[in-house]
């Protein structure tokens, strides 16, 4: 099991960047410490800048700093940085069109014990409704390493999101295409496609693993842009697959759930299951916990998926 | 620099901007008037900034926090060449670049705004990257005062102070009306001054409408080693026509035709006057 969390490896890539890029500052609101950036920092102390407990300034800073040429990454909670500072992220990123890539830490559930004001289950609803965001998740260390790299090649206001724990490895190596936009088909499949985005693609990937065995092939899409969507990969799998079932660590309202089957109703109507969060205020306790409370699972999964399937062979 | 011809520059930005606002039938007349006299100062007597090289990395940075006063700073960069005069006509119509607040797609326009609370946030980041990059560029701010009762101005107050951002100015608008009536009725925002200072700023209190007390605070840089400045910039809001002078209702209300004529008929009396003076 791997025991690096994706918020040590986005340290990790800015610590060796800033050393040769001295446009890139951090910025933190008191989240160095959360955000597994003490690190950089110590190293970068004169491309680090600390705002204290402020999510609207930070944003607001951040955009003036990127105004002035710099790539201001800003790591805070995810609750927050999407809730508290929206509408700086709306009108000082977004209209304004400034290079600043936040980066919401300990998203979704990540803080599970900790109630509905620190969980995140709302923010990629709000961030890609807002014009000329990019809005990506990484499925684990090493989609994250790839991201933050991308991330730095290309200009434009992104929100990251990523977990607090260690995430089981989806990938075993650097050695894929990454690419922002465009889902990576991570297991071959026509009888149904599951969807994931960060955390639960490697939970997608698992179901798709046991479905194999039951002799259900599962086309897996790791949908780590929820903006701008691959609707190309939403289209043929739909086309292909007849069937699709999305797993989000978010509410099942506006998140990864509604932005594929916007396409898919408008484009190629065929069945589709959002699971995630429902619309309640998320129950208490580790993330595993919490998954499985509301059956956001590989075996769930497994059992709508067969009922589905053989509900079509009566039919 | 010639305190005079500043002086009549304001009032031809005024008459410019009543025709703006008449002609679009929109736009935030009491605001506009109140501040004309502190941008014409920066654009015309403080700002290192030129058309010619309106991307410069050196130049010095403005942001209309109070974006709703945007009529003048429409009308100045017409004036300075940012943009052709001929433009200004399309104020507020349908798919212009002058809209009703700053929009960075007008060269001459840093960032968007409107709303309230957040120039302050950006302007702070824009002089903290000339410190990083030890430039020696100014950034300014202009606020409402309205704009005081936003918590963000506040965090924007401490962040500045703290960075030691001396190459920073925020100036308030200070006209004691926003849209509902007095300030002080709507939200106390007294003692501000007092506010500012234990916030860690630099505080200077001027005539806002007064061009030689605007142009004296202003120019020096920095106006205190180590401390950001803020300018608490007493203004009549509606300046320079005596019927839309200090009241409410003209926050964003639009002169009739009888309106218009007699707000151009004083603002040509006090051109006149000003050219006596001058002679």
């Amino acid at each position: 099991m791997n025991k690096i969390p994706n918020r040590e490896v986005v340290n990790d890539v800015l610590v060796e960047h800033a050393k040769t890029n001295k446009d890139i500052v951090v910025l933190a609101s008191d989240s160095r410490g959360s955000a597994k950036l003490a690190p950089f920092a110590k190293t970068h102390h004169n491309q680090f800048v600390e705002t204290g407990i402020a999510e609207q300034n930070i944003v607001g800073v951040a955009a003036g700093l990127a105004s002035c040429g710099k790539i201001p990454f800003v790591a805070s909670p995810a609750c927050f940085l999407s809730m508290r500072s929206v509408e700086q992220v709306k009108v000082d990123l977004a209209y304004s069109n400034t290079n600043v890539k936040l980066v919401g830490i300990s998203g979704g559930i990540s803080y599970g014990a900790l109630g509905m004001s620190h969980h995140s289950v709302q923010d990629l609803a709000v961030m890609r409704a807002i014009p000329g965001m990019t809005v990506v998740l990484p499925a684990d260390r090493f989609e994250t390493q790839k991201m933050v790299e991308a991330l730095l090649e290309t200009y434009g206001p992104t929100y990251m999101r990523i977990g607090r724990n260690p995430v089981e490895d989806v990938y075993d190596s650097l050695d894929y295409e990454f690419r922002l936009g465009k889902a990576n088909v991570l297991h071959e499949g026509k009888d149904v496609t599951l969807i994931g985005a960060g955390e639960t693609v490697r939970v997608v990937l698992d179901a798709a693993l046991m479905l194999e065995k039951e002799g259900i092939h599962a086309r897996v899409l790791n949908m780590h842009t929820i903006k701008p969507l691959d609707t190309e990969a939403i289209i043929k799998a739909a086309r292909e697959t007849g069937y699709i079932l999305t797993l989000e660590e978010h509410s099942i309202y506006g998140g990864l759930g509604g932005a594929v089957s916007e396409v898919v109703a408008a484009q190629c109507p065929v069945k589709m299951e959002i699971m995630g969060i429902p619309d309640e205020p998320a129950v208490a306790g580790t993330t595993g916990e919490v998954f499985a409370h509301y059956g956001m699972t590989a075996e769930m999964i497994c059992q709508k998926v067969s009922a589905q399937l053989g509900k079509k062979k009566e039919a | 620099m010639d305190v005079r011809s500043l002086e009549k520059k304001a009032v031809q930005i005024r008459k410019d901007v009543v025709q703006m606002i008449y002609d679009a039938k929109t736009g935030h007349t009491g605001g506009a008037l109140s501040s004309t006299d502190i941008m014409t100062t920066l654009f015309y007597g403080i700002m290192n900034i030129t058309p010619e090289n309106s991307k410069h990395p050196d130049r010095d940075r403005f942001i209309l926090s109070k974006g709703h006063s945007v009529e003048p700073y429409w009308t100045i960069l017409a004036e300075r060449g940012f943009i052709e005069k001929e433009e200004l006509k399309t104020f507020s119509q349908f798919n212009s670049r002058l809209i009703g607040h700053p929009n960075n797609k007008v060269d001459g326009v840093e960032m968007n705004t409107g709303s309230l609370g957040h120039g302050l946030s950006v302007a702070s980041g824009m002089a903290l990257a000339a410190k990083m990059d030890k430039k020696d560029y100014r950034v300014f701010t202009l606020m409402g005062d309205g704009e005081q009762a936003e918590g963000s101005v506040w965090e924007g107050a401490m962040f500045a102070a703290h960075y030691k951002l001396d190459n920073l100015v925020a100036i308030i608008d200070r006209n004691r009306l926003q849209i509902s009536g007095c300030t002080e009725d709507v939200m106390g925002l007294d003692p501000l001054d007092k506010k500012w200072e234990s916030f860690g700023w630099n505080v200077m209190e001027v005539d806002g409408n007064n061009i030689e007390q605007l142009y004296d605070a202003l120019i020096k840089e920095p106006a205190c080693i180590d401390k950001p400045t803020l300018i608490l910039a007493n203004t009549i809001k509606g300046k320079g026509v005596s019927f839309i002078e200090n009241q409410a209702a003209w926050h964003h209300k639009v002169p009739t035709e009888q309106e218009y004529v007699q707000a151009i008929n004083e603002l040509d009396q006090m051109l006149e006057a000003l050219e006596v003076s001058h002679e």
